[in-house]
């Protein structure tokens, strides 16, 4: 056992960091680090960036476009792009239909879709929840029906992140209604353009608009786009959420954050003479979510290094997304206490790049109240942390 | 990065397993703790004879070299199985303040008598009126001639009925509270001046309350350099730390497989309570703290090892897990096992006093919360 970075991690790690330092958008850094919103064409062009260099998918087989890093080359360079302000890579595309295409995709689907995603060419989003399905995914009633070559499709998706922007969507649809629910659901490729599919925002409690609703009214989509087997998707879906982990816990990130949170609250009062930083209550919530993180760092390193060795990743990653988000939320709660009555006032104009809005009160308060908001659905999403701990009370306890 | 534990160090763990496999029942753990000593020699003259006694000695003076992360190893199967061999107070406290601080003379009279298994060792370093800080020490060592005369008294001295040796921090300067001016003497256990009161701890451990008064000692018994004794006792203390908490991982493991293994097998409203959602969920979260903790004490462990400068502060953000999921497991698996949990006769309890008494040890949760956070600024973007 040893914490140490080999001289070759440490060439690693000053090469990713030169080159986002130096070749990558300093303008969309910027953004971020401010916390103004990023357009769609920020957003691919961020991925392009790490296209250039080879770094756009590292988890996937080299064979297809991967990088072949070990999990500490991986580890060196999550906490590199969290420390520059590169923005996550929008995991539709990259982490969550690719994998499902490499692993049970036909040869021809591989070619059609796998350099488009590597490339950031096409934008994918994801259908899997429905008005009626949310933890208990498997009662989905989107329904395809095979007619000749097609299937055509009807239902409703929901809880779309980013589907206004979408060309693409994976789907999980019911193909045979009269096995039992798991088994009548199949996987399947849409292309946006098609007939009959109409995508609606929904507002968010942070006055955002991340997700829509998507449905379809007769959508006529090609055999052709069924990945696998028909009646197989549930299983592909539920491979997709045991792998394809890395840094869910969001850990490089979440270290940032409390970076940041660090330096804001040594600069804000605390009414007693003292600045945020110095109160002795403050401190110590800020310190249980910093142990908690420490903690998680090395969860997950140790999760990493297990699949390195050949084992399986396994439902022990589950802890990484429960403790993952908790961690994200509680962070977000700390930087809206620090805002002290600057929590309240509402500026959504000052998420725009380019608003010359005047900042009401210190600078980063306006966004901690939206983000705290906000970073509520990460607890809801990808399996709510409920479903997460009964997967762990079968897989693992065996209960 | 390697996080995989070398052939030697899974010999290590599965000889300390077949150990307790083989020596550890619980019934039999009771009586032994019941009896006078609190520990069996037959035992501790194993532990010598599988070089556990030697394991972090250095070489030089007759012992194996191990590491932190070889320590923790044994600790936590230890941990697992409630054993009551204070290896502990002997080779992790009294051991690491002699590696650390022991002239050669001293090591020569002492150590080989530790790797041996004929020589117990106890650190008396804890004074009631200075809680967990180890800087307010009111003892006092005066210069007498070419020695020292001390007076004072010492808390819960782990061993400190057993030990033929104590290792006594007493003030040769300064004022209480003062970080300069606490020294470390070596000191014979029958030493004229010296009263031990012996007790039994909640754990079923042996400890003594140690009363010093004009105790003569010469001057070689001085351990290290006059006045520098406490960056000393903070690095063994450090080091203790990891020891305990991986105790406290091995302890928690046990807890977790006993309460999700009952949840299985008792029945109640014609169900095993283990499909109660409100259980699992709870069993879940004694699971993950447990991960959690395991994931800090690697991580204090190897930072020890490889004397990074954010080693301190992992070790206090470890004590302060260590102390909530100890507490939270502890007082859960006593729950679940309802009416069952709180008899004397089962091993559910025991586990929970000893991860409660670990969280009394060198500082409880509050303390280490607030030295985590003064030691802001030593943790590495790694």
């Amino acid at each position: 056992m040893d914490m140490e970075f080999s001289a070759e991690q440490q060439n690693f790690r000053d090469s990713v960091r030169d080159f986002f330092e130096n070749t990558y958008p300093s303008d969309i850094r910027d953004k971020v680090r401010r916390g103004v919103s990023l357009s769609k064409d920020d957003m691919v062009r961020s991925q392009k960036a790490l296209a250039s260099r080879g770094w756009a998918a590292p988890n996937w087989p080299v064979e297809y476009g991967g990088t072949g890093w070990s999990p500490t080359e991986k580890y060196i360079f999550e906490n590199e792009m969290a420390r520059a302000d590169v923005p996550p890579v929008v995991p539709f595309g990259m982490s969550m239909v690719a994998p499902i295409i490499y692993s049970f995709g036909s040869k021809e689907q591989k070619e059609r879709y796998l350099p488009d995603i590597l490339n950031s060419n096409v934008w994918w989003c994801q259908g899997f929840s429905e008005p009626g399905a949310g933890s208990d995914l498997a009662s989905l009633r989107t329904k395809a029906v095979r007619d000749g070559d097609s299937y055509i499709v009807n239902g409703t998706k929901t809880w779309t992140t980013l589907g206004q922007y979408a060309e693409w969507i994976f789907c999980l649809v019911r193909t045979d209604p009269t096995v039992k629910p798991q088994e009548g659901i199949s996987f399947l490729l849409i292309d946006m353009k098609t007939k009959g599919i109409t995508v609606s925002p929904i507002q968010t409690i942070d006055g955002g608009f991340e997700v829509n609703e998507v449905n379809f009214d007769d959508v006529r989509v090609p055999v052709e786009n069924l990945v696998g087997e028909e009646g197989k998707g549930w299983t592909y879906a539920k491979k997709l959420l045991t792998h394809e982990r890395t840094g869910i816990a969001g850990v490089a990130r979440s270290k940032h954050q409390i970076g940041k949170l660090k330096k804001i609250a040594s600069s804000i009062p605390n009414g007693g003479g003292a600045t945020m930083m110095e109160d002795d209550d403050f401190r110590r919530r800020l310190s249980e979510v910093e142990i908690e993180l420490m903690a998680l760092e090395f969860t997950d390193l140790r999760a990493l290094a297990a699949v390195q060795t050949g084992g399986a990743p396994g439902p022990e990653s589950s802890i990484l997304k429960i403790k993952g988000t908790e961690i994200q939320q509680a962070i977000t709660e700390l930087f809206v206490e620090a805002s002290g009555y600057y929590a309240l006032p509402y500026t959504p104009e000052r998420f725009d790049d380019g608003s010359n809005v005047e900042p009401v009160g210190p600078d980063f308060a306006a966004f901690a109240a939206p983000r705290y908001f906000n970073v509520r659905k990460t607890s809801i999403y990808g399996g709510s942390n409920e479903i997460q701990k009964n997967i762990i009370a079968k897989a693992v306890l065996g209960l | 990065m390697d996080f995989a534990f070398t052939e030697e160090q899974e010999l290590l763990r599965d000889s300390v397993q077949r150990f307790v496999r083989e020596n550890y029942p619980f019934d039999k753990r009771n009586k032994l703790a019941e009896t006078e000593a609190g520990f069996s020699s037959e035992n501790w003259a194993m532990f010598a004879e599988l070089g556990w006694l030697a394991l972090p000695f250095s070489e030089v003076d007759g012992g194996l070299d191990g590491t932190v992360i070889d320590t923790m190893i044994m600790m936590e199967e230890f941990g697992k199985g409630l054993t009551l061999e204070p290896y502990f107070p002997t080779v992790v406290l009294g051991g690491g303040a002699m590696r650390r601080a022991a002239s050669p003379a001293q090591r020569e009279a002492v150590l080989p008598g530790v790797i041996e298994g004929t020589t117990h060792l106890a650190l008396a370093y804890a004074e009631e009126q200075g809680r967990y800080n180890l800087a307010d020490v009111a003892t006092t060592a005066r210069a007498d001639g070419d020695g020292f005369v001390l007076n004072g008294r010492k808390s819960v001295v782990l061993n400190g009925t057993a030990a033929d040796w104590l290792i006594v921090s007493a003030r040769t300067a300064g004022k209480q509270g003062d970080a300069e001016g606490v020294s470390l003497f070596l000191i014979d256990s029958s030493t004229k001046g010296i009263d031990r009161r012996g007790y039994r701890t909640q754990d079923g451990g042996r400890a003594a309350e140690v009363t010093l008064e004009d105790v003569r000692v010469s001057g070689d018994a001085l351990m290290g350099e006059a006045g520098a004794g406490l960056a000393v006792l903070e690095a063994v203390i450090d080091e203790a730390i990891v020891a305990i908490a991986a105790e406290a991982v091995g302890a928690m493991t046990a807890l977790n497989a006993a309460t999700v293994e009952y949840s299985k097998t008792r029945v109640q409203f014609g169900t095993p309570i283990g499909k109660f959602q409100a259980l699992q969920h709870r069993m879940v979260e004694m699971f993950m703290e447990t991960e959690q903790t395991k994931s800090l004490l690697y991580r204090a462990a190897m930072s020890m090892d490889s004397g990074r400068p954010d080693a301190a502060r992992c070790v206090s953000a470890l004590k302060v897990q260590t102390g909530k999921a100890g507490r939270f497991v502890g007082q859960q698996a006593v729950q679940i096992h309802g009416g069952m949990g709180m008899t004397y006769e089962l091993n559910v309890g025991h586990y929970f006093k000893r991860l409660t008494m670990i969280n009394s040890l060198f500082g409880n949760i509050d303390y280490h919360m607030r030295r985590f956070a003064a030691l802001d600024g030593t943790t590495e973007a790694a």
